[in-house]
């Protein structure tokens, strides 16, 4: 690829951002007209507003989505539409609590094991929506939006079972042994959340462009997301990619899932009757990355800059819901006006026709 | 009254940096069948679809009966009593005629559809212009003949003076189509004007009274039909000289590499067998030729035998091997090589390059990979080669995505592969469908090439002048079933119409 294409590509998205951003300003103005401007720079400041904590705390946010993000866009890139992604983080985020607490390793298994074990249960959970549209034709898009709420109720039940801590209404929290090893990370970022998680995230996102790119598997996915008829008939046995390609891009949200609850933050699963927003909030990052499971670091560090700039905006008293409201503004704008990036020549070409026929009239 | 009913002038068109219309001009005269000939992309469609206003011209005016008139869409087009009749045809198949004919324009009685008045206008308008057609009978049991018949009478309904016919035999059989150009020149006859467009000038010579040629989005000369012969036309269009015959090899069969026996296809959703007892054998060095209607079984056929529908029972045999249960990766890389009648659903990945297209049969071999790498060294050298060999065109390298490409070449893509295969068994399913006349040249030359190295050629075309320039034998499916066998040197167009259209059938030995 060369220079000029590159930047071709880049730039809609970063115009795409900028709308965003000031459609996020716009709403500021409509809450809270006082301190709309300095909400603002927080957000615009975003990772840099706490410091080099907040640079941490950058790409400690950044971590689950990237993974989530990484296994959507394979998704999309294979034409299978997972909107699965809450149901399978939160299984993989179980099983690595569940593994994390009863394990009897000592050393980095502690870790590693509940890793793989998520890995499993997402692909193992996608798998189901991978079958039923292989061999029942069941939309994929259906069946991972119910198997979310499946997988929801399903992890509450468990942990009510098994690591209830009935005092937090929460599991129980992952031991120190467990957590993922901040390798020194903890004393460049102080304070901050960040630990090997983002690294791990990086490598599977090397792991998932080689995978495409550099492939037969990828050549197969990749042809079966374009034209699906061409590769049956061209001998690609479709059936099976298409639950491969759910397999794998299970077992990455999974891994997000553990990525996030093995985290030394100490965070742990809440048994609430809401869906893990990381889950959806893959879906823009993988749109933001055109799929390119490159571009998705990019733009989870992205998610994860305006995530702290958020939370340093409460400090002008925005309440946490509007906080929210602003990020899906930002995201959900970004994503859309990428959109209309892509068609941006079919724009501009029907807004000049307008113009001159404006201009003719007078 | 002004000499011409519709004038186009100097009207240009672009499409991006792609120049469709260069100044193109046509004028067509009160009551005439003008004729509208060129090639696939010579800016024929375009031109029409400026006309109907689906498209504004960039420059350049028209003028309908003498006044200059801005069409900003079909609505206006209907106005200014054009009407066309499109080459895929837009009714609502389970609507009956007359429905379909007041679709848009009925007469309301209290609220309710009146069909009186209508009806009696239909029955009138299809006495006068010897339609022979029933208005109470469904759209989707009529034969494509008569439901073009049901697109003419919409035109006739809205009292349209001026009639487009897009491509109007391409889905008819010789017989309807001698059918269809009388009712024509019926049409002119009553004062209608007429623009008809095609690529065939045995019919424009037939009814046509003046012609318009395109070529490459320009109009170079309008003539008068009468006076001019196809050569001279066939010329223009293409602007070279082309033959008609393609040298040959004397036939000799060799052993039977392709046999289906006793093959019969269900379809649910029809309720009836698409497939009915097919049996033939496909002989090494020879072109057998599947001929008649569209939609009479035999992209089911091509289906079964590739492997891409395996809902029959049967047996297929290729090269003494029965692969009727085997998958269709088996059957590509055991012989049989196929291309498919849609290239664009079927054939190629549009979004894929040039070279990924290249090696899309073969990129699993350990020529092209290494533990389930890709090998890009080798794959970059075999494109290459390949692009030269089949004299492949594109505005860049191998790395171009099929989809900027123009038919021919995107043809020539699937052509290279699938010959590269180097199976005993080519199928190719229409394979000059919506190829310009150069092409379609070179793609048929192509496939006597293999059938003079000993290849087995199993061709469809519902093409006629195809099937008796390349088959060596021609099989005629008819609702799914084998009607005749004919040696093409023995037998007429006028003869496979009969049996093509289900009027005449025979008993074949197995």
């Amino acid at each position: 690829m060369n220079g000029k294409k590159t930047l071709k590509q880049i730039l809609p998205i970063l115009l795409c951002i900028l709308v965003g951003l000031l459609f996020g300003f716009f709403v500021l103005l409509l809450t809270n007209r006082e301190e709309a401007f300095n909400g603002f720079r927080t957000i615009l400041f975003g990772g840099f507003s706490g410091g080099i904590r907040g640079v941490g705390n950058v790409l400690y946010y950044a971590t689950p989505v990237m993974m989530v993000g990484l296994g959507i866009s394979l998704g999309f890139k294979a034409g299978v539409f997972n909107i699965g992604g809450p149901g399978q983080f939160v299984i993989g985020g179980f099983l690595a609590t569940y593994f994390a607490i009863n394990l009897p390793f000592e050393g980095p298994m502690r870790w590693i094991l509940p890793i793989i074990f998520a890995a499993v249960g997402g692909a193992v959970w996608a798998s189901i929506a991978g079958i039923l549209k292989a061999y029942f034709k069941v939309n994929v898009i259906i069946s991972t939006i119910l198997l979310n709420y499946i997988a929801m109720y399903l992890v509450n039940y468990m942990i009510k079972h098994t690591i209830y801590d009935s005092s937090t209404n929460k599991a129980l929290p992952v031991p120190k042994a467990s957590q993922l090893p901040t390798a020194g990370l903890e004393k460049l970022f102080e304070g901050s959340s960040v630990n090997i998680g983002f690294f791990i995230a990086v490598i599977f996102a090397v792991i998932t462009y080689i995978l495409l790119t550099k492939t037969n598997k990828g050549y197969e996915i990749v042809a079966t997301g374009f034209n699906p008829n061409a590769s049956k008939y061209l001998g690609m046995n479709e059936k099976f990619n298409t639950i491969l390609t759910m397999i794998i891009s299970g077992a990455l949200i999974g891994i997000g899932g553990a990525l996030m609850y093995l985290a030394s933050s100490g965070k742990s699963i809440s048994v609430v009757d809401s869906l893990a927003a990381e889950g959806f909030n893959g879906i823009p990052v993988a749109l933001l990355a055109f799929n390119n499971p490159l571009g998705v670091i990019l733009s989870s560090v992205f998610i994860g800059y305006i995530t702290v700039g958020g939370f340093y905006m409460q400090s002008y008293r925005f309440v946490p819901e509007i906080v929210d409201i602003i990020i899906a503004v930002i995201l959900y704008f970004s994503a859309f006006s990428l959109l209309i990036s892509q068609n941006l020549d079919k724009i501009v070409l029907v807004l000049s026709r307008f113009f001159k026929k404006k201009a003719g009239e007078k | 009254m002004n000499e011409y009913i519709i004038e186009m002038k100097n009207i240009t068109k672009n499409f991006g940096r792609i120049k469709a219309l260069d100044n193109v001009t046509l004028q067509v005269k009160h009551g005439e069948i003008h004729a509208l000939l060129g090639e696939n992309g010579a800016g024929k469609s375009t031109l029409m679809s400026i006309l109907f206003g689906m498209n504004s011209p960039d420059e350049g005016h028209i003028k309908i009966e003498g006044i200059e008139r801005k069409i900003q869409g079909p609505k206006d087009a209907t106005d200014y009593g054009i009407g066309m009749v499109h080459q895929h045809f837009q009714l609502v198949k389970n609507f009956t005629v007359l429905e379909n004919i007041i679709l848009g324009v009925e007469d309301k009685k209290h609220g309710l559809v009146d069909t009186s008045r209508a009806r009696e206008k239909v029955i009138d308008l299809s006495e006068r212009y010897g339609l022979h057609i029933n208005p109470d009978a469904v759209v989707s049991e009529i034969s494509l003949g008569m439901q073009q018949r049901v697109e003419i009478l919409k035109m006739l309904y809205r009292d349209n003076k001026i009639l487009i016919f897009d491509e109007p035999t391409a889905v008819l059989t010789p017989q309807e189509i001698s059918e269809l150009l009388n009712i024509i020149k019926g049409l002119s006859n009553e004062g209608k004007s007429i623009i008809f467009i095609s690529h065939k000038l045995k019919e424009i010579k037939e009814v046509g009274d003046r012609c318009t040629i395109l070529r490459k989005g320009k109009s170079i000369e309008t003539l008068t039909v009468i006076e001019n012969s196809q050569e001279k036309m066939a010329e223009l269009m293409v602007g070279r000289k082309i033959s008609d015959y393609i040298d040959k090899k004397p036939l000799m069969p060799g052993e039977a590499m392709l046999k289906v026996s006793s093959l019969n296809m269900f379809d649910k959703y029809q309720g009836k067998n698409v497939l009915n007892n097919i049996n033939f054998a496909v002989h090494s060095g020879e072109i057998v030729c599947i001929a008649g209607i569209d939609g009479n079984g035999q992209s089911e056929l091509i289906q079964a035998i590739t492997g891409m529908n395996q809902n029959y029972d049967g047996e297929i045999v290729l090269n003494g091997i029965d692969i009727t249960t085997k998958s269709i990766r088996y059957r590509n890389i055991h012989g049989i090589s196929c291309i498919p009648e849609d290239r664009h659903k079927d054939g190629l990945i549009l979004d894929y390059s040039i070279e990924q297209n290249l090696v899309s049969k073969k990129y699993f071999t350990n020529l092209f990979s290494k533990h389930g790498f890709i090998r890009f060294t080798e794959r970059h050298a075999f494109a290459k080669k390949m692009i030269q060999r089949f004299d492949i065109r594109s505005s860049g390298d191998e790395n171009t995505l099929v989809k900027e490409m123009s038919g021919g070449n995107q043809q020539k893509i699937i052509i290279a592969r699938e010959i590269d295969m180097d199976s005993p068994v080519l199928i190719a399913a229409q394979p000059t469908r919506g190829l310009d006349v150069g092409a379609i040249e070179g793609v048929q030359k192509q496939l006597i090439r293999q059938r003079d190295m000993g290849k087995s050629v199993l061709l469809i075309s519902f093409e006629l002048e195809e099937v008796f320039r390349l088959s060596d034998r021609i099989l005629i499916l008819y609702e799914g079933e084998i009607v005749g066998e004919f040696n093409p040197v023995k037998t007429s167009a006028e003869e496979l119409g009969l049996y093509m259209s289900g009027a005449k059938r025979m008993v074949r030995s197995k």
